[in-house]
């Protein structure tokens, strides 16, 4: 994980820490930059100045830089079948490479492709499938009375079992934009990017709280698996169901090892767990209220 | 004779979840999510190898064994996996 020596000077960078995790981005363009300055400029510089993770946006060949622009994503890891994206398209690429460079190499916590969201210390984690409503949820109730830690990657250190916040920009897709635009009209949001190869996307920036704690952790208290799209229900899951599907949201299960085997047990012999399905997102908050009372 | 011994136990990790045990191989790195009867047979085997018929006999004890044949193809499976050992 160290910065990228090879290749051609990169023409424009920015740096960032989210939660425990420092990132460099570098650009053959200054407009991706621009739009990362902007959106993350609340947010502070990697620990020491010295990031965990480079990404870099190139240009495919030079003159594709003028001609017509296309984002090829590096960085310490890479997918050879990455696929261009066009320059309008930056900051998705940007993401992209950021969450890659995460899920890939991320050695010191256990990585659940879920989000999270914390009050009086104690964490809600919830995972499921694309298009579950998991990254909504998350920004709904992070402005409602609960701390957002993460859309995306929620960080557990396999040593303590606490949840790290990783409160990167929310990632908005498709019908969520107008669901989220509309609930929380004052919120800032990036700009917004159509049919890319991951649909709509529009990137809302974290409450100023989620933010300036994003330091703190928090003990893990309930995991719920979200649906989208059905009647209210709820039911509870199986501690080896939560077993299999926890293991299927790591992205570094099986890198960790040992360690990585200790932490998701012990979240499964510890945490309640409720699947639950939602017609629309106040269904789902009053659902989650409702569950988290209950504990 | 053939006989099956488990792995030894410092190579296992085990978390009784549900009706399902996870099992950690510390030597492969490979996780095994197991039922009903492969911690049973675990529990019986011993890392000295143990004759079918024994292994049966055993397992009496908490199962009906029906024939050594179909006890046989599931030790079999355990070798496959990397927890049991066949000599």
């Amino acid at each position: 994980m160290t910065m990228m020596v090879a290749g051609p000077a990169v023409r424009h960078s920015f740096a960032v820490r989210i939660g425990p995790v420092g990132f460099r981005v570098g650009s053959d363009w200054r407009t991706p930059i621009a739009a990362l300055e902007t959106l993350y400029a609340d947010y502070p510089a990697p620990a020491d100045d010295v990031p965990d993770f480079s990404v870099r946006l190139f240009a495919r060949r030079p003159w594709r830089r003028f001609v017509r622009p296309a984002v090829m994503i590096g960085g310490d890891y890479v997918l050879p079948e990455a696929a261009p994206l066009p320059l309008a398209q930056g900051l998705l690429a940007a993401e992209m490479g950021m969450n890659l460079q995460m899920a890939l190499g991320q050695r010191r916590y256990l990585l659940l492709h879920a989000s999270a969201v914390e009050r009086d210390g104690r964490a809600l984690l919830m995972t499921g499938m694309s298009g579950a409503g998991k990254s909504t949820l998350a920004a709904l109730l992070g402005r409602r009375g609960w701390r957002l830690m993460g859309d995306e990657f929620a960080l557990i250190d396999p040593e303590t079992g606490l949840v790290h916040a990783f409160p990167r920009l929310v990632s908005l897709k498709n019908a969520a934009i107008g669901v989220v635009e509309r609930a929380i009209p004052d919120a800032r949001f990036g700009p917004l990017m159509r049919a890319t190869p991951k649909g709509d996307i529009r990137h809302l920036v974290p409450a100023a709280e989620a933010i300036a704690r994003m330091e703190e952790p928090a003990r893990p208290a309930l995991i719920l698996f979200p649906r989208y799209g059905f009647e209210p229900a709820e039911r509870p899951v199986a501690p080896s169901e939560v077993f299999v599907r926890l293991t299927q949201a790591s992205t570094n299960y099986t890198a960790l090892g040992e360690p990585g085997f200790a932490a998701l047990t012990r979240l499964v012999e510890t945490l309640p767990a409720r699947a639950i399905d939602y017609p629309d997102a106040e269904s789902a908050i009053a659902q989650v209220e409702r569950l988290w009372a209950a504990l | 004779m053939t006989g099956y011994a488990r792995v030894p136990a410092a190579e296992i990790v085990s978390v009784a979840l549900d009706d399902f045990t996870a099992l950690y191989h510390r030597a492969s790195g490979i996780t095994h999510l197991v039922t009903s009867p492969v911690p049973e047979l675990l529990d019986v085997l011993e890392e000295a190898p143990l004759g079918l018929g024994e292994i049966a006999a055993r397992l009496a004890a908490v199962f009906e064994v029906e024939d050594e044949d179909a006890l046989a193809v599931r030790l079999d499976e355990l070798v496959a996996a990397g927890l049991v050992v066949r000599t």
